[in-house]
């Protein structure tokens, strides 16, 4: 896809020819995407073509860079005030009566954050989405609070950031960025790109790089020493803002942003485990936030309708907008983790055999905050049906972002009685079911290429062998192997995975439970029985959640979760033959 | 006084009282939470309470009002008792409210659970419709003389497959209901912990008689109430609690030892708050 399709123009201001190009219905709201350094508008292309379904798209090479002009001389052309000159004439052209919303990346929204904070643009702006680029005066203030009041945090947030911009001070030295991008820089630098941000091949960058590098040499020369030594004090932003931070991000510290509620009256957050250039590498997930933040600021004031309050919480800012599939969802583990997701905001597709249940967990997601959740009714040991809820899936609401796969049934009873009818259904659902999910969903996510993470609940009884439960240890043992096997391959296309071992949790797995080689009073007894003992431990379902929405947060490879999965995993790297004699203890049932 | 036992007729002077007294503590409820604004704290809804029954001639406790507010209303982190009084949270616009209050009227006691909310709140409509059901699944299975246990285990089991937690489990024994009696009336009738002396006497004494024939005047998930429904009058109050939300009824059930099915159990009142609510919503529907 490129931008060959766009209608294209130039608007002449102070001396350059921007070149501008529309994608999408001109009446339409109207959303403008400013590219950073060393960029073109290119770098959009993914996005803006995505956009352009609903809204009248906007771009434009910033001076000096793609087929945009560049002011003659450079130096003291590339001032923050002549760039808003030309967002303003721009705006002009595109959307005279109608305030537009504006999308910056890098520079792009370093100097979009100078639009959006200056009065003569107010009005002009109805929303702002930032990424990977800070405001140059609230950075002037952020390093001069750390300089005044320094604490050892505070100095190791300065030296950390200090050091992330090491290409700032390289660009302030005369004429050596400019041979380096004319010469051997800026014929490597797709590679570069390719090699150490993923970024794939496209028609970006284009043959104006070497050029557009060295212009933009000038954006840094004449900003930025002077705003972070005289950062303006009244920098407020007069339109709400949507903060998306990558945190992966070789250039800019996440801490960049802590204090950045006191210059934002109406501020989301949003962070994406992605590196610097994710207008390219995750154009789906930005493209549904840019949306989700038009639509909610066009219809303020609009047709007066209630916006949904933006969900709260120490996960909102990773999952809200983002959609997330759990099996074995109707109860247990499984539906306490869709409604932790469901409360950080994400769309929640809820799968369990038990299609009332999943239902039923769809429409309380919905009451919680997700703005909006399906329930499916699969087995997942039934591999053409979940083949087909994989394409369903992809079909209706998009490719998964988080896969949970969490069904698992209980067994217990010696392994000498244990029938290979009981081994075939166990591995069925609890082995089976995550390979048909990891196959399916997961290729899915690696196909599209944008990352992802995979969630694969096992059990403390994947380290901890034991004479009850031979056939429903050996199904988790081979979970966990199969998720830290999986976790080596798709490292490289930026998704993770992590293997949960919750441990006893108070669910109703121990009333499905099959007891082997018992008649039906004595099955009946012995549910009953561990049920009641996992009821008096009473660990709930939701702290598994969280640990589920933390490890994913956070990437962990394995995660025990209550303290005997704890206690439990720590004896099996350090004495297993500690391990070992307590599986041959025979359960007090 | 426990001659409930034999009082079959559904419009005796007896049940009349009771249904008069806990009609009284609806209506208290109604108006005070029809009172309820922003900013007040559940101090203050406790006291409106206390004070409207008082002017309508209340004296004496089962216990004393209490309101709860916000995530409190799913007791949220409740681990001892004392966390039950009103505090001084403040009431913020959609959050929901319980008024919890039992009153001694004429001798007779009621002590009845209102759950509310201050402005829209979807999740909040979503509990209170799906108390239904445990109205229902409770006067079904007393009715069947099924154990209080086991009914108690199939309502947490039907709470369970909602997707809602138990909250009565965090109440004192983890009862869902209580039995609910005369109470004589005295001049003076002091209170320990909130609760009324004469009432606990009757509970008492009710437990110390119960404990020599088998069942428990405490209807909760333990072996003490692995008995049939004894007859009388309980206090029902399913507390369904949902990530800081919760929401309860609670009123009271006749148990009797009448053959007739219909006879042997109903609530003594259909024309309560709840109830109205659910069957307007079917005429809507």
């Amino acid at each position: 896809m490129n931008l060959s399709q766009a209608r294209e123009r130039y608007v002449r201001t102070g001396g350059v020819d921007l070149c501008v190009a529309e994608l999408g219905d001109a009446d339409r709201p109207t959303v403008v995407l400013v590219h950073g350094y060393p960029d073109s508008k290119e770098v959009w292309t993914e996005v803006a073509a995505r956009l352009a379904e609903q809204w009248h798209v906007v771009l434009y090479d910033v001076r000096g860079h793609g087929r945009s002009t560049a002011p003659k001389p450079l130096r003291g052309g590339f001032t923050l005030e002549k760039l808003t000159d030309d967002f303003l004439a721009v705006i002009d052209a595109v959307s005279p009566d109608r305030p537009v919303h504006v999308v910056g990346h890098d520079w792009g929204s370093v100097q979009s954050w100078e639009f959006v904070t200056v009065g003569r643009t107010e009005g002009r702006i109805a929303s702002f989405t930032s990424m990977s680029g800070p405001s140059l005066d609230h950075f002037g203030h952020w390093i001069k609070q750390r300089m005044i009041r320094p604490t050892p945090r505070r100095v190791g947030q300065l030296l950390g950031q200090g050091a992330k911009s090491w290409y700032v001070y390289m660009l302030h030295t005369p004429a050596l960025p400019e041979l380096a991008w004319r010469g051997p820089l800026g014929k490597r630098w797709p590679r570069i790109l390719e090699r150490l941000e993923k970024v794939p091949a496209g028609d970006y960058p284009t043959a104006s790089l070497p050029d557009d590098a060295a212009h933009g040499a000038w954006l840094y020369r004449d900003n930025v020493r002077a705003r972070l030594s005289r950062p303006r004090a009244d920098a407020y932003a007069h339109a709400p803002v949507q903060l998306i931070t990558p945190t992966g991000d070789s250039f800019l510290s996440e801490r960049l942003y802590d204090d950045l509620e006191s210059w934002v009256p109406t501020l989301v957050r949003r962070s994406l485990p992605a590196k610097h250039w994710v207008p390219r590498t995750r154009p789906d997930q930005l493209t549904t936030w840019i949306h989700e933040f038009v639509e909610a600021n066009e219809s303020v004031g609009g047709d007066g309708a209630p916006r949904q309050p933006a969900p709260q919480g120490p996960y909102a800012q990773h999952f809200g907008g983002r959609l997330v599939l759990v099996t074995g969802a109707a109860s247990g583990i499984g539906r306490a983790t869709a409604f932790a997701f469901a409360e950080a905001g994400a769309r929640i597709v809820a799968v369990d055999r038990d299609a009332e249940g999943a239902a039923r967990t769809a429409e309380m997601a919905r009451l919680i905050g997700s703005p909006a959740a399906w329930g499916e009714a699969v087995d997942v040991g039934d591999e053409a049906a979940m083949e087909k809820l994989a394409a369903l899936v992809a079909a209706e609401y998009g490719i998964v972002d988080v896969l949970v796969n969490n069904a698992g049934i209980g067994l217990s009873g010696s392994f000498l009685e244990t029938t290979s009818e009981e081994w075939k259904k166990v591995l069925d659902v609890n082995l089976w079911g995550v390979i048909h999910g990891c196959r399916f969903f997961g290729k899915q996510m690696a196909d599209r290429g944008q990352g992802g993470h995979i969630v694969n609940t096992a059990s403390a009884a994947a380290f901890q062998p034991s004479r009850a439960l031979p056939a429903y240890s050996t199904s988790k043992a081979a979970v966990l192997m199969l998720s830290e096997c999986l976790r080596a391959e798709l490292a490289e296309k930026s998704i993770g995975v992590s293997a949960i071992c919750p441990g006893i949790v108070n669910t109703n797995i121990t009333r499905t439970t099959r007891f082997t080689g018992v008649d039906e009073a004595e099955q009946d007894r012995l549910r009953k029985r561990t049920s009641k003992l996992y009821g008096r431990r009473n660990y709930p379902p939701e702290k598994v959640a969280d640990a589920i929405l933390r490890a994913v947060v956070r990437n962990q490879a394995v995660v025990p979760v209550t303290p005997e999965a704890r206690g439990a995993r720590l004896l099996s790297r350090l004495s297993p033959g500690a391990l070992r004699s307590v599986a041959r203890l025979k359960p007090p049932l | 006084m426990t001659g409930m036992a034999s009082a079959v007729q559904q419009d005796t002077p007896e049940l009349r009282g009771f249904r008069e007294v806990q009609r009284l503590a609806y209506a208290c409820a109604e108006a005070v939470a029809g009172r309820l604004r922003p900013g007040v704290t559940e101090r203050e809804a406790a006291r409106m309470q206390r004070v409207w029954l008082r002017e309508r001639g209340v004296r004496d406790w089962f216990h004393l009002p209490f309101a709860w507010f916000g995530d409190r209303t799913a007791f949220a982190g409740f681990k001892v008792p004392l966390q039950f009084f009103p505090t001084d949270r403040k009431l913020e616009p959609g959050m929901p409210f319980i008024l919890d209050m039992a009153p001694v009227h004429k001798g007779f006691t009621a002590d009845i659970g209102y759950a509310g909310c201050l402005g829209p709140n979807p999740l909040h409509d979503k509990l209170l419709a799906d108390l239904e059901a445990h109205r229902e699944l409770i006067l079904r299975e007393v009715r069947e003389r099924r154990s209080l246990r086991e009914i108690y285990e199939d309502v947490e089991h039907l709470m369970t497959s909602q997707g809602y937690a138990n909250r009565h489990r965090a109440y004192p024994f983890g009862v869902i209901a209580h039995k609910i009696d005369r109470v004589s009336e005295r001049r003076w009738s002091p209170h320990v912990f909130g609760f009324g002396t004469q009432s606990l006497k009757g509970l008492i004494s009710d437990a110390v008689h119960g404990h020599r024939d088998g069942w428990s005047p405490l209807w909760s998930p333990y072996h003490f109430s692995d008995h049939p429904p004894q007859p009388g009058l309980w206090a029902v109050e399913p507390h369904l609690g949902f990530r800081g939300t919760g929401a309860k009824f609670e009123e009271i059930l006749v148990v009797t030892d009448s053959k007739d099915p219909e006879q042997s159990a109903f609530w003594l009142d259909d024309d309560l708050p709840h109830v109205r609510r659910w069957n307007q919503e079917k005429v809507a529907a």
